[in-house]
């Protein structure tokens, strides 16, 4: 058999894995499972600014909160359906991320990073603004109805309840959008993203307009985190300022990096770390679970340094005749970059 | 003959009008058996909070003494504390977990106001009891929307209530100052505070300044409400922002009287890191005993309280009010499932959480615990208490702020 119809498989089993899942466990764990998916999204849109373009970002949980407050003030105050939210909390999110990108273009690497992290910083305070109140709640939040099924049947003894209906939902919108990223990155304006990380000054004397191009990297980047944003609030069924302090932004970065730098895959990778790592660590201590998920992170960090997909690409690599890593050289725009210069970020 | 028959057919039916009645009297619902009982808690061990853990440590060492001791009605508790990092996503997660997985009785002492707020819905929806949760909002009293939710401390606005009253009391011309976390917990405070004051709170409060629970320091606004000219300071800030704030006071000289909220009381974690001698005359309210008052070393609730500690929770600080809290409220909690029988089921639950009349050995004398069908305020009694440098000495009368 050639070797795409056995990619074609290998997909085919994924999602039938991913479609079977939820009817194996109990609801709560479909609820997790969830979770994991809406980070994989944000992680994501993280990952098209930092891993693929080079730009560092402190704030994506900023545009997570507006993703989710988005959508939630949508929902509650106008009573629009939770679907209708996702696209306008995505363009809203591409709009501010755009404004974000323009100013920010002229800081370079840590300085965008500390200008990314003020909004990460101001965000929650602002969904407290005396005068939003009467769109955010204020400190109180938004308490939002869940979602019912549009119709419901049971399959392997399990009902077809809200929990699964919206992890379906999330499924379709989070396979919508990691289709999205590929067909952006596989192409011309992947590689471009990429010429302006490892060498700006080559990439604009190649013809590729900087300003424009990071600007539009730093909306979609955010577009995307703000989708997830909204599909979070939208599971969750609350949102707060407190559910968006600085240390969602630390999280999601940290994701990012555990998954892997400019891997796509790699989000999944980082989501589940960070939905799963945290109860990992309280079921080990109860006196310091903050210090076990930090050695956790350090172990993991020193056996896999570029991550969970630099891992799986350098067994890969090692796996594969001679012939078929130069194939994956010379092909940059592959979904999955596998050449070393193309992963240096990730191990300076 | 005949006689006998007849006994043993009274005897007969008898024995089975008992078991019949003891088979309707146990019920259990998820979480209840024979054998044991299924409790779970939401605490922060970890993030910005994470000082309150030591309640959740407290709660199981006490459900250890009792399980030590034969449990309850001869059921072990097993308690199920998780961390939600002060995070209300995280909290909404957790409680899932709780109740569909680990399935639950009911859920104990949960912290936070926001982690609270964030699962009152889904825990109403599920019927499964929040109960005794660990927050002073006022709005965990309202078994007319929420019968399944209830508090247990005197609310935030009960407090700030009691203060005014003595302000009104002692120094009606008072120039008041405000610092409050930008919250509900802070606005509660206050609002509860402004109605105590009812129409001179305008007249009398100068200056209202807050902070956030993610600024560094207070600095700046201690500066701005010395500056108010205000001779009288309400501190409604959690521990770390206290002890800024009492700190701060002193090296910018200013000296009003200082009432600071319950919530930050406590001698080990808020004043002596503020410096024991810049604490000195604040006034608080208090409920509890406080483990590093001297009038209650040879108190018998007291020893008995240390005593616990030293043989169940040995690594816990015997000055941190915290684990007095954890010790009452867990002994709340076993006084409801007492009263339970052998009718655990979730309905039964709340229906004796809300009919309870008992005093907790380590609550101030006059203070017990109250509830009944439209009330869901569990403690609503405080009484002042000033600092001398060492302690808290209690002064005045035990305020009743359920009459008010």
């Amino acid at each position: 058999m050639s070797r795409t119809r056995w990619v074609w498989i290998g997909w085919a089993l994924l999602l039938v894995a991913a479609v079977v899942l939820p009817f194996l466990v109990k609801n709560y764990r479909v609820f997790q499972f969830n979770l994991v998916l809406v980070y994989a999204v944000a992680i994501l849109g993280l990952n098209i600014l930092t891993g693929f373009n080079g730009q560092i970002s402190l704030g994506h949980g900023a545009f997570y909160a507006i993703g989710a407050y988005g959508a939630a003030v949508l929902m509650d105050r106008v009573g629009m359906p939770y679907w209708a939210t996702l696209p306008l909390a995505g363009v809203l999110c591409f709009v501010l991320g755009f404004l974000m990108g323009f100013p920010a273009l002229r800081l370079a690497g840590h300085y965008l990073a500390v200008a990314t992290l003020g909004l990460a910083l101001a965000v929650p305070q602002l969904l407290k603004y005396k005068h939003l109140e009467a769109y955010t709640g204020g400190v109180q939040g938004i308490v939002l109805v869940k979602p019912d099924p549009p119709f419901t049947f049971r399959f392997l003894g399990q009902p077809f309840n809200a929990d699964r209906w919206l992890y379906f939902f999330t499924l379709a919108v989070t396979i919508v959008m990691f289709v999205l990223a590929w067909n952006l990155l596989r192409g011309r304006v992947g590689r471009a993203l990429i010429a302006i990380r490892d060498h700006p000054i080559a990439a604009a004397v190649m013809g590729i307009n900087l300003p424009l191009f990071k600007s539009l990297t730093f909306g979609v980047s955010a577009a995307f985190t703000g989708v997830a944003g909204a599909l979070g609030a939208i599971v969750i069924a609350f949102v707060s300022p407190d559910s968006f302090l600085i240390t969602l932004s630390i999280f999601l970065l940290v994701g990012m990096v555990v998954g892997g730098l400019a891997s796509i895959p790699g989000a999944f990778f980082g989501a589940i770390f960070i939905q799963f790592v945290p109860n990992i660590a309280d079921e080990l201590s109860k006196s310091a679970p903050a210090a076990i998920y930090g050695v956790l992170l350090i172990v993991l960090m020193y056996l896999m340094p570029t991550g969970v997909m630099g891992m799986v690409r350098k067994l890969w690599a090692r796996w594969q005749p001679g012939a078929a890593r130069l194939r994956v050289n010379v092909n940059p725009g592959a979904p999955v970059p596998v050449s070393p210069d193309l992963t240096k970020e990730s191990t300076t | 003959m005949k006689f006998n028959h007849f006994h043993l057919a009274v005897a007969g039916l008898a024995a089975a009008a008992i078991s019949l009645s003891a088979a309707a009297q146990k019920k259990y619902d998820p979480g209840a058996t024979d054998t044991e009982i299924k409790i779970g808690d939401l605490k922060p061990y970890s993030g910005p909070a994470s000082a309150y853990g030591t309640i959740g440590k407290a709660i199981a060492a006490y459900f250890d003494k009792v399980n030590a001791e034969g449990g309850v009605n001869g059921r072990k508790i097993k308690y199920i504390s998780l961390d939600d990092g002060y995070n209300p996503a995280k909290a909404v997660e957790q409680s899932r977990k709780l109740v569909e997985e680990d399935e639950v009785l009911l859920i104990f002492n949960s912290l936070g106001t926001p982690s609270n707020t964030a699962i009152q819905k889904y825990m109403n929806q599920k019927k499964v009891p929040q109960l005794f949760v660990a927050t002073g909002a006022t709005k965990w009293g309202d078994p007319k929307n929420f019968p399944w939710t209830m508090g247990w401390q005197p609310t935030y606005q009960t407090e700030g209530k009691i203060y005014a009253a003595h302000i009104l009391e002692t120094k009606p011309n008072a120039k008041i100052g405000v610092l409050y976390q930008n919250d509900d917990y802070g606005k509660d405070y206050l609002k509860g505070f402004e109605d105590g004051l009812g129409d001179k709170a305008k007249t009398m409060i100068v200056s209202k300044v807050s902070y956030e629970v993610t600024d560094p320091n207070i600095d700046s606004q201690m500066v701005t409400l010395k500056g108010s000219g205000a001779d009288t300071f309400f501190n409604i800030t959690t521990p770390k922002f206290a002890a800024q704030a009492i700190k701060k006071a002193a090296e910018i000289g200013w000296k009003p009287t200082h009432y600071l909220n319950n919530v930050s009381s406590q001698v080990g974690s808020t004043l002596k890191p503020a410096g024991l001698e810049n604490a000195v005359g604040i006034i608080t309210t208090q409920y509890n005993k406080d483990p590093t008052d001297p009038q209650w070393a040879n108190d018998k609730a007291f020893l008995d309280w240390k005593a616990w500690m030293q043989k169940y929770y040995a690594g816990g600080d015997l000055t941190d009010a915290s684990n007095v809290y954890g010790y009452s409220a867990a002994m709340t909690m076993v006084q409801v499932l007492k009263q339970c029988g052998d009718n655990l089921t979730r309905e039964n639950v709340m229906k004796q959480a809300a009919n309870l009349d008992m005093v907790l050995p380590m609550a101030l004398p006059g203070i017990n615990v109250k509830t009944g069908p439209n009330d869901f305020y569990p403690i609503e009694r405080e009484q002042l208490a000033r600092f001398d440098g060492k302690t808290w000495v209690l002064f005045g009368k035990v305020y009743d702020a359920s009459s008010n």
